[in-house]
């Protein structure tokens, strides 16, 4: 029970965090743009639940809610967001580059499909060092067209690699419906390498959960890489910016993923049916997470930016 | 920068890789070799042959012709506790691997912050005159040498390439050195002790009063050629050899101009916009005073490589047309 009431309560915090981001861009507080993980919750919170403290990700421009779930804090988050010193990467990374070496967060990545080469080479480097930590790899549908995923995938089977590839289907690429992007099936490419491959309701977190760690303890006993496809949704635009968006995606779609497929609507009402939690204990939860989202932003808004002699630290260590 | 040690011995380049590599992965169990026919072949050009009888497979690991991807594996490893020598066989394949040079690695260590780094060499080739044609001739450094975040070394001598290695696979940043592909075979001085050449420190490999060559990686073969035929003529050349643009020792060449009053800057990029150019940029600048004739630049003609011989060789400087060059700025044709 206290394990999906956790997950409960990381999920409404990835979705507050998120109304909260788009809500500075909407205020102007927040320069650039993010891309909103909202409605994909399931999936960084169900993955990075089957993983231990030790094992690694690697994350998307769409990355807030992996970082969350792998145990970031709003508050140093949010000021990455603003270019803040107190940020994860001193306000020099933001939105797309968060990193997060606390808790074994290699980063998120501007490039789609980054991190599938650096999450297969951690990989390497946990297998060289006689560890037993596994990689999640998390993309999504557009990465599935960029070469050096099946490279990826093929060292990666071919030598044995602890790496769990998570893609998350979302049904767009930025401003394109997957299917005008992908040909044939999805789960017929990591196979085609040999790697042990399922799917997944992305909606449902118990379901994310169980599949994923089906999948690390496979990896994990040395059995090689595996690949999760996640059938989810992507609330919001590409973008905090991408308002209108009719032509490339029907309103009608987005509100029935909403009302129908909402991960967290569908956790909450399983707990609840279940008796496992009483809308009172998922009421307070709400609160109390909203309340945190709150006081993390005004933490970020009120710190300092970097002093302007940063700028040319950390170029080379 | 350590100096030579007394017993000194006559080894090939090639030789002086191998020892480098060797004698790290002994060192440091974290240090692994990765790339393409790198194990039993030795790589294309069989200059790590007996690596993997020492290291065995799991340290020498040979990659699938996938640049892009075992590269992007190197950044990962790198960054999560091992310190990966990565084989881009020709200097040409670093196209397939641009993304994860150029955005990943050299962009980590200060997109996190300071929190994570990036200790990667990357190991690969340069130089024209092989008769390889346009897909395995460039001399591409130039454009490393534009992206902050990565070093970039061209050793020109077996004590250099050995010395420069060493100091690359300890360096916590991605580092990129380049061999032209033509000095595997070249003999010369290297200690039988350990050393390490400290990276952004040129050397003067001779000295001289009348003009300053500033020579790269292949071109101080040409610079020394044709110094020493200008010495013939009277004309004393001083051949500094940067031996890397990044981080580049603009002290040590801004000091020999001073000297001199004239300068050629040499290297077998192609010249526009290549490192001749940021050279004699720094040099115009810091010398600007001292200068008693414009900085001449010489790099390789703006075409692709050509095949046939007649046609490639007139596309390097020679040091025909540097003796003609330097002649020219010091009023002695």
């Amino acid at each position: 029970m206290t394990q999906w009431l956790h997950m409960y309560r990381e999920m409404l915090k990835i979705r507050l965090f998120e109304e909260q981001v788009n809500q500075l861009y909407l205020k102007a507080r927040m320069p650039g743009l993010a891309h909103l993980y909202s409605g994909e919750e399931a999936v960084a919170v169900g993955v990075i639940g089957a993983l231990r403290g030790d094992d690694y990700i690697t994350s998307t421009h769409r990355g807030h809610g992996h970082c969350l779930a792998k145990g970031a804090t709003p508050d140093r988050m949010f000021a990455e967001l603003l270019g803040k010193a107190a940020g994860y990467c001193r306000g020099k990374g933001g939105s797309m580059h968060i990193a997060d070496t606390s808790t074994n967060n290699l980063g998120a990545n501007g490039i789609v499909a980054g991190g599938a080469g650096i999450a297969t080479g951690a990989a390497l480097s946990a297998k060289m060092r006689g560890a037993d930590q596994v990689v999640a790899c998390f993309f999504g549908d557009g990465a599935l067209g960029e070469g050096v995923v099946y490279e990826a995938m093929n060292m990666a089977s071919l030598w044995t690699l602890p790496v769990v590839y998570v893609c998350e289907n979302n049904l767009y690429g930025e401003y394109t419906a997957c299917q005008d992007a992908l040909a044939g099936d999805i789960l017929a490419r990591p196979r085609a390498f040999g790697i042990y491959a399922a799917e997944v309701d992305g909606q449902d977190v118990r379901a994310v959960h169980a599949a994923a760690t089906q999948l690390v303890e496979r990896s994990r006993r040395r059995e090689g890489p595996t690949f999760l496809l996640c059938h989810t949704y992507r609330y919001s635009g590409h973008h905090v910016g991408d308002i209108d968006r009719a032509y490339y995606r029907p309103k009608r779609e987005e509100q029935e993923w909403v009302t129908q497929r909402d991960p967290i609507r569908i956790l909450g009402e399983w707990l609840v049916g279940e008796r496992l939690a009483s809308q009172e204990t998922l009421d307070q939860a709400h609160a109390a997470v909203a309340a945190e989202i709150e006081a993390a932003a005004q933490f970020a808004l009120d710190a300092p930016y970097p002093d302007v002699s940063e700028v040319d630290q950390h170029v080379y260590a | 920068m350590s100096t030579p040690d007394a017993t000194l011995r006559e080894i090939t380049f090639g030789e002086a890789v191998r020892e480098a590599i060797a004698e790290e992965m002994r060192r440091d169990p974290r240090v692994f070799y990765m790339g393409e026919d790198v194990a039993a072949a030795g790589t294309a050009f069989k200059v790590l042959l007996g690596l993997l009888d020492e290291f065995g497979k799991e340290r020498v690991i040979n990659a699938p012709i996938s640049e892009a991807g075992y590269a992007s594996l190197g950044v990962g490893a790198a960054i999560t506790g091992m310190r990966p020598i990565v084989d881009i066989m020709f200097g040409d394949f670093l196209t397939f691997a641009m993304d994860q040079i150029v955005n990943q690695a050299a962009k980590v260590h200060y997109m996190s912050g300071g929190s994570l780094k990036v200790p990667l060499t990357i190991r690969t080739t340069l130089g024209a005159t092989r008769r390889s044609a346009a897909q395995h001739s460039q001399s591409l450094h130039a454009w490393f040498g534009h992206v902050p975040g990565l070093k970039v070394a061209l050793p020109a001598t077996p004590y250099d390439a050995k010395g420069l290695l060493k100091a690359a696979i300890r360096d916590d940043n991605p580092v990129m050195v380049f061999e032209d592909k033509m000095s595997y075979k070249i003999k010369g001085p290297v200690p039988e002790g350990e050393y390490v050449i400290s990276l952004g420190v040129a050397d003067v490999k001779r000295p001289g009063s009348d003009i300053t060559v500033v020579a790269t990686s292949s071109m101080v073969y040409v610079a020394l050629a044709a110094a020493e035929r200008l010495a013939q003529a009277g004309i004393s050349a001083e051949v500094v050899d940067p031996r890397t643009i990044v981080p580049l020792d603009a002290q040590t060449l801004i000091a020999s101009v001073k000297k001199t009053g004239r300068a050629i800057v040499v290297d077998e990029g192609v010249e526009r916009y290549g490192v001749t150019a940021e050279l004699a940029a720094v040099i115009a600048d810091g010398a600007f005073d001292y200068l008693d004739a414009p900085v001449k630049r010489m790099g390789a003609m703006n075409v692709p490589v050509p095949f046939s011989p007649v046609l490639e060789d007139r596309t390097v400087p020679t040091p025909d047309a540097l003796v003609e060059l330097a002649k020219t700025l010091c009023g002695r044709v």
